[in-house]
């Protein structure tokens, strides 16, 4: 028979811990797909956040290093600086990027650092519990914004992308979704120009994915999936804000 | 080697560079900042990095990320900015990576001000970071023994897989002082095979990691390897200076450059004929407990003098188990202690007035 699918070497055989529709686990295959492809898990350091993904070092198969809260940037920019010739990635989500580690992606872009961050926009605090992140939706219920959160009392959702692609250091930012097959695919081709654009040493480089969180939506997953189609794209719109001419 | 005049934040520098330290990560910060500035300048000649930081707290991380890539490599702040730093020194030493940080102590609390003081003891033995954690504490007194301990740090650091602080008020960083440079004893150093320098696909992937879900785990992690670690660290790294403390009439407690000007008011006692002592912690921690076994009944009482409101007095009164009285005497805010004042107190003790 033939094989038409194969567990990607870039993850270890460590079962997620993610809750059931959660689509960290197919951003964590994507990842791990093309740092396969690209021939270069002997080469690369990750660097894991904390939130939902803090276990991220038990499931991709290379050197990984656990940061603090937001700091993922900052550290990452610690080892590319000792071994600018490994590839080095930082995995994080929106409450962790987006909020606590504001300083630190800023300035990671600015310098120019030459890592990727992968950044998994799931508008919502998963690991804590369902909290307000920067990211949530005007309207959004979740724990600490109860009666829906609104732009008088908490602003309007952060737009990371847009926000990065105005700081020169920033030569690679992508927004892509993972709600079904087709926008998958797209996200992963995002994601390996993104790690290309790093083995170039063209500069800094970021793909915001968005993702689901059922658990905490409360929805099923299904639902959780139609749910950031008709809720997120509008206001997070998919798209390539900067890429280097030389992966064009 | 020669001695060469040199100002104590660029000793301190140079002294990391002769140990092979090749990176540096720091932010600007009173009265620190000519040691920032010298790596930014020298580092590049010996194919290192040198990276400002956006914040303390970046720069505590990238010296996390660094540490943890094999490297040796340095961070330095003054009070408020170690304080900031506390998050990343908690988790180095959680994930057991050897680094050296330099404080260049300011007065506080707050904003505080920019002379030299000693106010951040509980700081930098207690830590603001969280958890059951410790780190190595250098108190050097002169820009000699600052440049000697700074090289030798990194040897302990990555004896040990811990951050090792040298602390010293803001006169250590200012002051300039004839210093050479001298090659530490020769330790046996463990290799680096646990840093993430990417796998070839020669081995498992290594982890630097200080999250144990597990509080079974955790325990272990705590009790089995920091807490082993920190045994053997007192038993063998405690370090201090003891002058006449044997069957003195009072002895007295200080580090840093505070210790010096004590040194004076020694001095004016024995001209008078009175006999005292002086203990000069070089390690703040481990704190050295064993120096004060030398007390005899014959002493009248112990003075601590620092400049800070009493700190490490907390640990003079642990050492000293309530054996004998022991009395504070202190400036603070950027203010020095006056030998005479200092005179003065050593006879009201001897003089029973205390």
């Amino acid at each position: 028979m033939a094989l038409v699918f194969d567990r990607t070497k870039g993850l270890t055989d460590k079962i997620f811990h993610y809750c059931p529709g959660c689509t960290h686990g197919i951003i964590h295959r994507l990842v791990g797909e093309v740092l396969e492809e690209l021939d270069v898990l002997g080469d690369t350091i990750g660097v894991a956040p904390v939130g939902c993904s803090v276990f991220a070092y038990d499931y991709f198969n290379c050197d990984m290093h656990e940061a603090a809260h937001g700091r993922a940037p900052a550290v990452a920019t610690g080892i590319k600086r000792v071994r600018p010739d490994n590839v080095v990635f930082t995995y994080q989500g929106d409450g962790d990027l987006a909020s606590i580690g504001t300083a630190e992606i800023v300035h990671a872009a600015h310098r120019g650092e030459k890592i990727t961050t992968i950044f998994v926009n799931n508008a919502i605090y998963g690991m804590t519990g369902g909290q307000m992140a920067p990211t949530t939706l005007i309207g959004q219920k979740a724990t600490t914004s109860p009666y829906g959160r609104t732009k008088e009392h908490s602003g309007m959702p952060l737009k990371v992308s847009e926000m990065l692609s105005t700081i020169d250091g920033a030569v690679f930012v992508e927004r892509v979704s993972v709600h079904n097959a087709a926008n998958i695919r797209k996200a992963k081709k995002a994601i390996k120009k993104a790690f290309e654009v790093q083995l170039k040493g063209e500069g800094f480089g970021i793909v915001e994915v968005l993702s689901t969180c059922p658990t905490n939506w409360g929805m099923t997953p299904v639902e959780g999936l139609k749910w950031l189609e008709e809720n997120m794209l509008p206001y997070y719109p998919l798209g390539n804000f900067r890429t280097p001419q030389e992966v064009e | 080697m020669a001695k060469v005049l040199m100002k104590g934040n660029e000793a301190i520098g140079a002294a990391a560079i002769k140990a092979g330290c090749k990176y540096f990560f720091g932010y600007p910060i009173t009265p620190q900042n000519e040691l920032p500035e010298f790596m930014s300048r020298e580092l590049p000649k010996v194919d290192g990095c040198f990276v400002q930081a956006e914040s303390e707290v970046a720069a505590i991380n990238m010296v996390y990320g660094a540490a943890g890539a094999g490297v040796r490599v340095m961070t330095s702040s003054s009070s408020p900015g170690i304080a900031l730093k506390q998050e990343g020194i908690s988790y180095i030493a959680g994930a057991e990576l050897p680094c050296v940080i330099v404080n260049i102590v300011r007065g506080g609390p707050g904003l505080g001000g920019i002379q030299p003081a000693q106010s951040d003891y509980y700081q930098a033995t207690r830590g603001g970071g969280n958890g059951d954690y410790r780190h190595v504490v250098y108190a050097p007194a002169t820009i000699q023994e600052t440049v000697d301990l700074v090289m030798e740090s990194f040897d302990v650091a990555d004896q040990y897989r811990i951050p090792v602080m040298v602390i010293g008020d803001g006169m250590i960083g200012q002051m300039m002082e004839p210093v050479e440079f001298n090659e530490p004893k020769r330790r046996e150093l463990p290799s680096k095979e646990w840093a993430t320098d990417g796998t070839k696909g020669e081995r498992e992937p290594n982890i630097i990691n200080s999250l144990f879900i597990d509080p079974e785990e955790l325990e272990v992690h705590v009790n089995e390897r920091l807490e082993k670690k920190h045994a053997i660290i007192t038993e063998k790294e405690v370090r201090f200076e003891s002058y006449n403390v044997e069957d003195a009439d009072v002895v007295c407690v200080a580090y840093g450059t505070t210790s010096r000007i004590v040194k004076n008011a020694i001095a004016k006692c024995e001209e008078e004929g009175l006999k005292v002592g002086l203990i000069r912690p070089i390690t703040l921690w481990p704190f050295p407990d064993k120096a004060f076994e030398a007390i005899t009944d014959k002493t009248k009482g112990i003075l601590t003098v620092e400049m800070s409101t009493g700190q490490m007095i907390d640990d003079v009164k642990i050492a000293m188990n309530g054996r004998k009285p022991v009395y504070f005497h202190g400036r603070t805010g950027g203010m020095i202690p006056n030998p005479d004042d200092i005179v003065a107190e050593i006879k009201k003790i001897v003089g029973g007035e205390k």
